[in-house]
């Protein structure tokens, strides 16, 4: 994107991180940059929370028996790492840290249109991240993240209601930046950024946005049901009150199926503007791209029903489930291939954010594939609840998400922070967590398909060397994670100042000092050409 | 924070001051609008779960749904719909007060809508306490008479459920009602928040349609 | 150490139609996975920064995308109809098949033959014969999963559902529960035994081989019609007149809010706990609920006793005839509604 007015140099001083230092002006900032810090440091906190979960149970999972903790601990551990990753990390993850950053910056304003609605969504997220983190220090619960009733309405003895009320908290976080995220998008584009102007990262925001607002209200009112049903004994789920449990399956998958686009589609917006810039092309099919998006977030309002092809829904809604969810695996198969595409002759470099989009995109391929075997219906009956579906959608949130999360962060750090990360180290770790993620999560496609249900604390002894080698492999992810933890923190003060524009990218974003000003632009840009304006032949 | 010089180059007759974020007061009212809007889309959403649930319910038990109905109280139901569409009414005059820059008649159409949407809590409040009173409240107290059909204590989960939401939102609007009135009673140029009455008002309509949507659903099942 | 398996046993008629689908769809993946990666790397070779290949190229049109994702998406779509009629079969259960029913609790099966023989996380079975499980929970929802022959089905409360597959090969084989059910769902495992004809004759005659099972003589349907006193409403000469239940079962009956339904299980277990809710054209809705005082089991030996041959008369009319004047109403013993 060519600006007419390209921001003067600023001095650092007047950058968003260097007006203040109190953290009175970090805790009470209205400026989507600092706020976007704030949920940064967050969800980091809270990711090593659900990490952690996660390796202990691993730990336990490296024998059949039951050896490192007790069945109602290891219940607890896997909600927890449900819970914590889903909510509190996946879905705020590149919207609430990269787009609350960037999206007033992409698009040429000085902030979102509710700068103070996007403070009060930090401090709502953080309220209901206090509530579940409290139910987990009382004692945890065990239902798993899906909260399937009549268990987690009248059987189970666990802090179902704090978490759920802190679950239900953390959506009006979600609605806040949606809204405001939709808001800004159709209302503040600067002068001459039509919408097939915008950078594919917003369009994949916008899309996301809409889930968000409208898919969240569901959950929160499912979860309402839950609590009337605890605290005042209604019988809205309990069939010996005359409900029925299954409609909490389908008011949840309404919202839950929608919610896995809220934690990819983001994710493919990062890897379309990483690979358009370190290809020095404009991204394949643009238009296509963009609209892709749009459909995905339609369409996934439609497919709730392939988590329930063994519940006893009928044998008609599930084959029309079934062909919607093989509808829907179209646009994301278009954006594969147009990413690959956008290669072709292109000038290609191998900065880290470039390694995480090409390790994107065969992770999500796979996971996207596997999720047509879900998709198939006598095929999902032998998987449905197996090691299957956990390799599957992991491939998808972390192969896919936390990698485009962890390309977004290195691609944007100079931008963030002004400082540049060490490259040498992020291409080491952007390796050691695409092998460590293959080995952990690949063995339990064939675990899946053996037959071992997830959610088991203990197993049959045949199982054994699949489980072994993925505990192998989550440990080498563990500390690929911990890698970039580290040296990102030592680039805050050892890294080479960033210039404004390091990765020669096209984007207004790139256009203002690196950190920005609080206000972003000094004047408003005026855009006349669309974005990846790039010149293939230099 | 306030208006980087911008709002001053647009014509406008109203001294409303623009944030910093925005161009000019069109695009605060533009962005304003449409924020509240899409604010109530989640808000049809979130009721929407409840809605699904009485569809599913009374199709499986629609005799259970028909004899229960026949337990609330036809003539309070219909004298708080009365109250609700009146408020409606005197909303829409607060808020063409306020576009005019009226203070006082502005204050004044507030405080009635929110005298009629207390009337209304308090007629729910007696409904439900004689409910309780019938143990038709649901939960362990809840008695459902020798010949009722199946579905008839499903039907007063949702009527709990359904109108205790819709109250929950009446009280909020009531609450924010009342900061408005004092906001505006402060305040010299009540021009400077319209904003806020006219978005307000949207909410309150759209509270109003909530209930004339469970109305019928409740109160008016099979009465010919 | 390396002798681990990494494909399941193949022991039922479903199991290997689902691996068929199976292997399609990876080889389907196996082409597109190639495909991507393939050109990821070759373009990220021959394209990087510096090499010497000509960058000339046409603008394309968006036509690309059809030539690609048409083809891609008709073997998809195939896929779906093959799948599609898999499940379809899975569903459609067979005319007539050995009946089992499943009660499924925190955190054990109970399997109960159609002779009344009961077994708890254990199932025999004879090869080669078709086997229909009708499954309830009498908690919270459970999921009976046999990964050898490839079937699953979530095992709710206050419903049957159903599933059913022909074992194919002799051999013992896991049975888990698939859907999370609380502290101990990952011990809620059980065995199936499929064993040859003769083997089975065996079992069911004697009782050894099952040694450590329970296997219990219990009442059957007809002692239960008996227990219960079912029949002194449910016959033509009963005190009170109700339907009669002789040749009733798979008949499609008119209730009196003018529907009609089919006497299947799920009726007749209705019929027993809720009796009100679905009462035949012409009768008086005066049948107490027996929540409470049935158990499923007994239920399920009712339904298996109406769905033989109805009602055997030979034993209703040996029966003691009963003398107590309220048994006949029932009206006495009428359990709390729920």
């Amino acid at each position: 994107m060519s600006v007419v007015s390209p921001a003067p140099p600023l001095r650092l001083k007047e950058s968003y991180l260097s007006v203040s230092f109190t953290i009175r002006s970090w805790l009470l900032s209205t400026d989507h940059k600092r706020i976007g810090i704030l949920y940064l440091l967050s969800i980091t906190a809270l990711f090593l929370f659900g990490g952690a979960a996660a390796v202990a149970m691993r730990v336990e999972l490296m024998t059949p028996q039951a050896d490192v903790v007790r069945a109602e601990v290891y219940n607890r551990m896997f909600t927890v790492h449900g819970v914590i990753m889903v909510w509190f990390f996946l879905i705020p993850s590149i919207p609430a840290v990269l787009g609350n950053f960037l999206i007033p910056l992409m698009i040429g304003a000085r902030d979102l249109a509710f700068p103070k609605l996007n403070l009060a969504s930090w401090y709502v997220f953080m309220a209901g991240a206090a509530f579940t983190l409290w139910a987990i220090v009382r004692g945890g619960v065990d239902t798993g993240w899906t909260f399937y009733t009549p268990y987690s309405s009248t059987y189970s003895n666990s802090y179902v209601m704090l978490t759920a009320t802190g679950i239900f908290i953390t959506g009006f976080s979600s609605i806040f930046t949606g809204l405001n995220f939709i808001v800004t998008i159709h209302t503040m584009r600067a002068p001459g950024l039509q919408w097939f102007r915008l950078p594919l990262f917003v369009w994949s925001l916008y899309a996301t946005s809409l889930i968000l607002v409208l898919a969240t209200p569901v959950l929160a009112i499912s979860l309402g049901l839950i609590a009337l049903e605890r605290l005042f004994g209604f019988g809205i789920y309990d069939p010996n009150k005359g409900g029925d449990p299954l409609l909490f399956q389908h008011l949840f998958w309404f919202y839950s199926h929608p919610a896995v686009y809220i934690m990819i589609l983001p994710g493919m917006g990062v890897v379309s503007e990483t690979i358009a810039c370190f290809s020095r092309k404009a991204v394949f099919g643009y238009k296509v791209v963009a609209m892709s998006s749009l459909a995905i977030a339609v369409l996934g309002f439609l497919v709730w029903g392939h988590h329930m092809f063994v519940s006893g829904q009928s044998t008609y809604a599930g084959l029309v489930f079934s062909l919607l969810s093989f509808l829907v695996a179209i646009p994301s198969a278009i954006k594969t291939f147009n990413w690959t595409a956008t290669l072709y002759k292109g000038q290609i470099t191998f900065a880290t954010p470039m390694l995480y989009a090409l390790g994107f995109i065969g992770l999500f391929t796979i996971g996207g594939l596997t999720g047509l075997v879900l998709a198939s219906l006598a095929v999902d009956v032998h998987v449905h609840d197996t090691y299957f579906v956990v390799a599957h959608f992991h491939y998808i949130m972390v192969g896919g998400m936390v990698m485009a999360y962890l390309g977004g962060i290195h691609f944007w750090w100079p931008k963030m922070t002004g400082r540049m990360y060490p490259e040498g180290w992020a291409r080491f770790s952007a390796i050691l967590v695409f092998v460590g993620f293959n080995l952990t999560f690949f063995p339990q496609f064939l675990l899946g398909y053996l037959g071992m249900p997830r959610r088991y604390h203990t197993y049959p002894a045949e199982f054994q060397v699949l489980n072994v080698m993925s505990t192998a492999g989550a440990s080498i992810l563990g500390v690929g994670y911990l890698f970039p933890l580290t040296y990102l923190l030592w680039s805050l003060r050892y890294g080479p100042r960033a210039e404004s524009n390091p990765w020669n990218a096209t984007g207004l974003e790139w256009q203002t000092p690196s950190p920005p000003p609080t206000y972003n632009f000094k004047e408003t840009p005026v855009v006349t050409e669309g974005p990846y304006h790039y010149e293939t032949g230099e | 924070m306030r208006d980087q010089g911008k709002a001053a180059a647009v014509a406008s007759d109203l001294p409303i001051p623009v944030a910093h974020q925005f161009d000019d007061a069109r695009q605060q009212h533009e962005a304003a609008a449409m924020g509240m809007w899409i604010f109530l889309a989640t808000e049809i959403l979130f009721f929407g779960g409840l809605f699904t649930g009485y569809a599913v319910y009374r199709a499986v038990e629609p005799q259970g749904f028909h004899e229960a109905s026949r337990h609330l109280d036809l003539l309070l139901g219909t004298l708080n719909t009365g109250l609700l569409l009146t408020s409606s009414l005197t909303m829409a005059l607060a808020v063409h007060s306020a576009e005019n820059g009226l203070r006082r008649p502005t204050i004044g159409w507030l405080l009635t809508t929110s005298m009629l949407g207390l009337g209304f809590l308090a007629i729910k409040g007696y409904e439900y306490a004689h409910k309780v009173h019938e143990h038709l409240w649901p939960g362990p107290h809840f008695v459902a008479p020798p010949d009722a059909s199946r579905g008839f204590e499903q039907f007063f989960v949702l009527y709990v459920s359904m109108t205790g939401l819709h109250a929950i939102h009446m009280a909020a609007g009531l609450l924010v009602m009342w900061v408005m009135v004092i906001i505006l009673w402060r305040s010299r140029h009540v021009a400077r928040h319209s904003n806020f009455v006219e978005m307000f008002g949207l909410y309150w309509h759209f509270v109003d349609i909530v209930w004339i949507f469970l109305f019928p659903l409740l109160y008016l099942i099979d009465r010919s | 150490m390396w002798d681990f398996p990494l494909f399941p046993e193949s022991a039922s008629n479903l199991a290997g139609r689902v691996d068929a689908v199976y292997f399609a769809l990876v080889l389907f993946m196996a082409v597109i996975i190639a495909l991507v990666c393939f050109l990821v790397v070759f373009f990220s070779v021959r394209y990087r920064k510096g090499s010497r290949h000509n960058r000339a190229m046409k603008p394309a049109s968006a036509l690309v995308e059809l030539v690609w994702s048409i083809p891609l998406f008709t073997v998809a779509l195939g896929i779906f109809t093959w799948a599609g009629k898999v499940y379809f079969d899975m569903r459609t259960m067979p005319d007539s098949a050995l009946q089992i029913y499943v009660f499924a609790k925190q955190w054990m099966w109970k399997f109960e033959h159609a002779d009344g023989r009961r077994e708890i996380n254990d199932l025999h079975l004879p090869v080669g014969e078709a086997v229909r499980l009708t499954m309830t929970s009498e908690d919270v929802i459970h999921s009976l999963y046999i990964p050898a022959f490839r079937v699953k089905m979530d095992v709710l409360p206050d419903t049957y559902h159903e599933q059913w597959f022909t074992p194919t090969r002799v051999g013992t084989y896991h049975l888990f529960c698939a859907e999370y059910c609380g502290t101990e769902h990952s011990q809620m495992r059980g065995r199936v035994i499929v064993m040859s004809r003769g083997d089975y004759q065996e079992w069911l005659a004697g009782r050894g081989i099952a040694a450590g099972n329970e296997v219990l003589g219990e009442m059957t349907g007809a002692d239960l019609l008996d227990h219960f006193r079912c029949l002194t409403c449910h016959e033509a000469g009963g005190a009170i007149q109700a339907p009669s239940l002789t040749g009733i079962w798979g008949r499609r009956v008119p209730l009196s809010d003018g529907t009609s339904v089919i006497v299947d299980e799920q009726y007749v277990r209705e019929s027993i706990l809720e009796p009100q809710a679905k009462v035949v054209a012409g009768y008086p809705p005066v049948m107490p609920t027996y929540r409470g005082q049935i158990s499923e089991s007994q239920i399920s030996q009712l339904i298996e006793f109406i769905r033989k041959s109805g009602v055997n008369r030979a034993t209703a009319e040996t029966s003691p005839a009963p003398v107590d004047g309220n048994v006949g109403g029932g009206q006495s013993d009428t359990g709390e509604r729920k």
